[in-house]
């Protein structure tokens, strides 16, 4: 009875900073399909708040509409939550980020979510550098209506029914790249080394994260002849990199060769190490994130790993030069500073 | 490391807990599904196949099972699987009509049993299915040996004794009771084909050496003696003051019985501490439960006697001091104490003793005097005589008794056949069937309860220390039987995992509750995948199921050590790469094999 989860958990289970389970940052029982990518990226998400001793109740989940958007249930129930409409996702996460900017925005949503019916909305929120985490999961059809080819279906993919689509997909990542998104990765469900490492970086960039996960829809697209089906993927997957996130103190010991590794040193004073498997991409320099990107494409290839990042950013907040204190906790007498006040000013500009 | 091989049935069989502890490996899950289905008559037959005493042992049995249940490791208390078979026992209706059914077409061949106890009642039962002509012996009035003389009324009503010894006497047993066998030689001599020991360790040990013992002899007894004597109604009170010396289940039963005789101030006094008494600790409850102190780390120095009457005992205090795991009782050195006494029961053990087995029958016997007896076949070194029961390998308990007798009637049928006792051992009877019935529905009930342990009901204290043959226990009623049984996790619905099927799509690590999945790179040592696994595999006696290599050259590895068998794996699973399947496993007993002996 899947629709019933035991109560009991590993007795052994390790407990984080905070002395919590990673049960601790268990969601409601999932009602996805039995073996859904989204469940995956679920538990990722889940493995790494834990991992990162996040207080669960100092994050927001955001989500639209789709098997995706219904994703934020099934993970941290002890987080605040919203789920929007169909696409709407970024304008409140952007609203919720302006009132409180001390929480952890988490945003998922779609393929369907962000690049159809919210392809105007996931422009805004980057353009706007939202301080959140935004995750795709792409699967590449309409799941929760029963699989149509979304926009992000690639051409020539073939539908469950024997369709051919003969549309252009838009590729989510260089769109963000292109649109000035400061961290952008890519990564599949069915890799939890590489997904959660780049969760975690996607935390604890400052400013807009984006990761667009290939999530195969086990019941509508994971035919052969789909470009986003389990096997494809797999046999089909580029890494740019090999990706370890390493908290602040933490001291470093990389098992990777010398050579091709950076390091990248994130604001918190925690840094990214990158063992780079393609030799001339350098994830600091837009173009040639876009040029590994299309080469990929070119070859058929789904490229995965962190593809763009600028750790110096400027979120939305520090652009408009707004307060510390998050706007909800200010009160009347700190907004209204008083007739006192409001004489001085109106005597400035006489 | 290579991949388990599940065809072999031993790997599931040890995944089933409570059944692999079990010395005579009854299907347990199997007949607790049963009574929660209400299906109590079935259950009852589960059991008495495998352990021939469902009744007794739903009361007294020493339970290995139950430390070794699953239950146990995932929250505080294992499942109450003993008192639930006596709620299957409590709760039957007519059983004889699915026992074998008399007169059996007889095979010619003759086969004499020494003793009355479970190991030879089970090699009757095993046998006189098959035709043979069973002639039993004991000194006893009745059948049932030391679960007739030793276990007191109140924990084994005579009525439930004499029903499930009636079921076996009544296959056409010829008895011979107030029978003691003299003489070996003279069975032997007579025309047996065969003859079985299961004559027990019928004697108590004492301490002779003690100043004061001959002297206060007549208020000092031999603990199974005396409980012998109460049995059979000789002894029926005891002085006020009772000092019982011993800690094993023995001193329980002799203290309990004081209590009821007459014994007002009962005090059990054992050498060791008492976390490491041989009683198991439900027994010590009891008895202090009925108001007896257990006194721990106390050696009895002598019996005091004044004027030709016993009046007391001086003990020497102790403390135990552990060197490289051998624990020695060194003197505190604080002077003796003191105890008054009226009566004294000597309960320190028992010894096995074959006065009447004559030395120059080709039986060896090593230097404790105990036979040489083949572990797997139960033969002596006298190829018609074979021993079973605390005769064989000394003082156990019923269930091990009871799964001795069903292999020394194998070898004796196999023997009496001219066949191999060895290679040709009938193999256990297994099947492994799917349990699928839909999308969210299993042919069992996989919904695990939080439910904590029930608590069998006890009749009241004042009522059952005034009747020595009240029984103490209750034992459940149906609907507590039935949510105790809920508590079961079903652990032989095994989790069948198929490398070809599987997209390793992670649905199974990620929604498994006690994450007892993963999926990783093999490695050459079993020691180095158990820490690498999601949560490290630090019981090492639970085994880890491991796949071949799959498309991403990894394997799966489950650990079974924590797995609910809650089957959501599989319901997770999109292309049924996990399965649920219940594993069958039943020992087969003589009764079932095919009957080659021609008369
Ligand atoms: C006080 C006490 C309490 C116990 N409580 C429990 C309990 O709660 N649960 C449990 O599982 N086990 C218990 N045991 C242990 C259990 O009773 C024995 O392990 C079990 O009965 C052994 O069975 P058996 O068939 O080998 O021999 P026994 O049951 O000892 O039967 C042997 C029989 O052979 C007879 N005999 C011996 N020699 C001869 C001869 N030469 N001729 C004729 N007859 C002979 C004896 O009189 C006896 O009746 C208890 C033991 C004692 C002493
Ligand atoms: C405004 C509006 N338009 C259309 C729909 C119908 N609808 C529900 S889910 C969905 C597509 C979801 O696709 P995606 O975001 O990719 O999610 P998936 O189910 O594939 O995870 C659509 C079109 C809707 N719910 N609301
Ligand atoms: S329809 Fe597809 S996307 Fe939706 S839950 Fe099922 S497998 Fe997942
Ligand atoms: S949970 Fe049930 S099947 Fe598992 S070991 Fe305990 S009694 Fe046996
Ligand atoms: S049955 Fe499957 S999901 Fe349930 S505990 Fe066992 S391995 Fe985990
Ligand atoms: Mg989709």
């Amino acid at each position: 009875m899947t629709y019933i989860r035991p109560a009991f958990r590993h007795p052994q289970l390790p407990l984080n900073k905070l002395g919590l389970p990673v049960s601790y940052y268990e969601g409601a029982l999932s009602t996805l399909c039995a073996g859904c990518g989204h469940d995956s990226i679920s538990a990722g998400i889940i493995q790494a708040c834990w991992e990162l001793n996040i207080q669960p109740h100092h994050v927001a989940k955001l989500s639209g509409i789709g098997c995706s958007s219904k994703t934020p249930t099934y993970f941290l129930s002890n987080s605040h939550g919203f789920n929007s409409v169909h696409g709407r996702m970024p304008s409140v996460a952007t609203g919720a980020y302006l009132a409180n900017r001390d929480l952890l925005y988490i945003g998922v949503s779609g393929d369907g979510d962000s690049a159809s019916i919210g392809m105007g909305q996931f422009a805004h929120v980057i353009r706007r550098n939202v301080n959140m985490v935004y995750v795709v999961m792409n699967n590449g059809c309409y799941g929760l209506t029963k699989g149509q080819d979304s926009a992000t279906a690639d051409i020539g993919s073939i539908s469950k029914s024997g369709s051919v689509n003969q549309f252009q997909g838009i590729d989510l990542a260089s769109l963000a790249i292109e649109l000035g998104a400061t961290f952008v990765a890519q990564s599949f469900s069915g890799d939890k080394d590489q997904l959660v490492p780049l969760i975690k970086a996607a935390i604890k960039h400052p400013g807009f994260a984006l990761i667009n996960v290939v999530s195969p829809c086990v019941t509508f697209n994971n035919n052969p002849g789909s470009t986003k089906s389990y096997q494809f993927v797999r046999e089909h997957h580029a890494m740019t990199s090999k990706m370890d996130y390493v908290p602040e103190m933490k001291t470093i010991s990389t098992s990777y060769h010398e050579g091709n590794n950076q390091e990248i040193e994130l604001h918190d004073g925690s840094t990214i190490q990158l063992h780079k498997l393609s030799p001339d991409w350098n994830p600091e320099d837009r173009v040639s994130a876009i040029l590994a990107l299309k080469q990929a494409a070119a070859k058929q290839e789904v490229l995965t790993g962190l593809l763009f990042i600028e750790p110096e950013t400027k979120a939305l907040h520090q652009i408009l030069g707004t307060t510390e204190s998050p706007l909800n906790t200010l009160t009347e007498s700190s907004l209204c500073p008083g007739n006192k006040e409001l004489l001085e000013l109106n005597k400035s500009w006489r | 490391m290579k991949p388990t091989n599940i065809n072999n049935p031993e790997y599931f069989h040890q995944v089933v807990d409570c059944q692999y502890a079990c010395p005579s490996h009854t299907p347990v899950p199997e007949y607790i599904r049963l009574i929660a289905a209400g299906k109590f008559t079935e259950a009852y037959m589960v059991n008495w196949d495998s352990n021939v005493f469902p009744g007794v042992l739903g009361r007294t049995c020493d339970r290995p099972c139950e430390p070794a249940c699953r239950r146990g490791r995932v929250e505080e208390e294992p499942v109450a699987i003993c008192r639930l078979k006596r709620v299957a026992a409590d709760n039957k209706e007519d059983v004889k009509q699915y026992m074998p059914q008399g007169l059996f077409a007889p095979n010619g061949k003759k086969i004499a049993l020494v003793g009355g106890g479970p190991a030879s009642l089970t090699v009757a039962r095993d046998l006189a299915p098959l035709g043979y002509e069973i002639h039993l012996f004991d000194e006893q009035p009745a059948g049932g040996g030391f679960m007739r003389s030793q276990i007191p009324s109140f924990r084994l009503p005579e009525t439930v004794l004499n029903e499930e010894v009636g079921y076996i006497l009544n296959l056409g047993i010829h008895t011979h009771f107030n029978h003691y066998v003299r003489s070996l030689k003279e069975l032997l001599q007579s025309d047996y084909d065969a003859v079985f020991v299961g004559s027990g360790a019928p004697r108590g040990r004492d301490l002779l050496e003690l100043p004061g013992r001959n002297e206060g002899d007549a208020n000092i007894h031999i603990g199974i003696n005396w409980l012998a004597s109460v049995a059979f109604e000789h002894t029926k009170k005891i002085g006020k003051r009772v000092l019982v010396l011993g800690g094993g289940n023995t001193a329980m039963d002799c203290c309990r019985t004081a209590r009821r005789l007459g014994g007002e101030s009962v005090k059990v006094l054992v050498r060791s501490p008492f976390e490491e008494m041989k009683a198991s600790p439900w027994e010590k409850e009891d008895a202090i439960h009925e108001d007896i102190p257990i006194i721990d780390n106390h050696v009895p120095k002598s019996f005091v006697v004044k004027e030709g009457q016993l009046i007391g005992m001086t003990f020497e205090k102790v403390k135990a001091e552990y060197v490289d795991n051998k624990r020695k009782l060194v003197p505190t050195g604080e002077p003796e104490v003191f105890y008054e006494v009226d009566d004294v029961l000597i309960a320190i053990g028992q010894e096995n003793s074959f006065p009447w087995i004559e030395r120059d029958l080709g039986i060896e016997f090593d230097k404790w005097n105990m036979p040489l007896v083949n572990e797997t076949t139960y033969c002596s070194t006298n190829e018609k005589v074979f021993f079973g029961g605390d005769a064989a390998f000394g003082p156990k308990n019923v269930i091990t008794a009871v799964a001795q007798g069903h292999q020394a009637a194998i070898s004796i049928h196999l023997y009496c056949s001219e066949m191999n006792l060895k290679t040709d051992r009938p193999a256990p009877f297994v099947n492994l069937h799917n349990m699928k019935m839909g999308i969210h529905e299993w042919g069992y009930d996989n919904n695990v309860v939080t439910d904590q342990r029930y608590v069998v009901p006890q009749a009241s204290k004042t009522e059952t220390l005034r009747d020595r043959k009240k029984e103490v226990e209750l034992g459940f009623d149906v609907m507590e039987g039935f949510k105790e049984a809920q508590r079961c996790l079903n652990c032989d619905v095994q989790t069948v995992f198929t490398e070809s099927k599987c997209i390793e799509c992670d649905a199974c690590v990620d929604i498994c509750p006690t994450s007892c999945i993963t999926f990783t790179t093999n490695e050459e040592n079993e020691s180095d995948i158990r820490n690498k696994l999601k949560v490290p595999a630090t019981n090492l006696s639970q085994p880890l199921y491991i796949s071949d290599t799959l498309p991403t050259k990894r394997i799966m590895v489950k650990d079974e050590n924590v797995c609910l068998h809650c089957s959501l794996c599989a319901e997770r699973c999109p292309t049924a790469a996990w399965d649920m399947k219940q594993f069958y496993y039943n020992v087969t007993k003589a009764m079932g094999m095919k009957n080659e002996v021609i008369g």
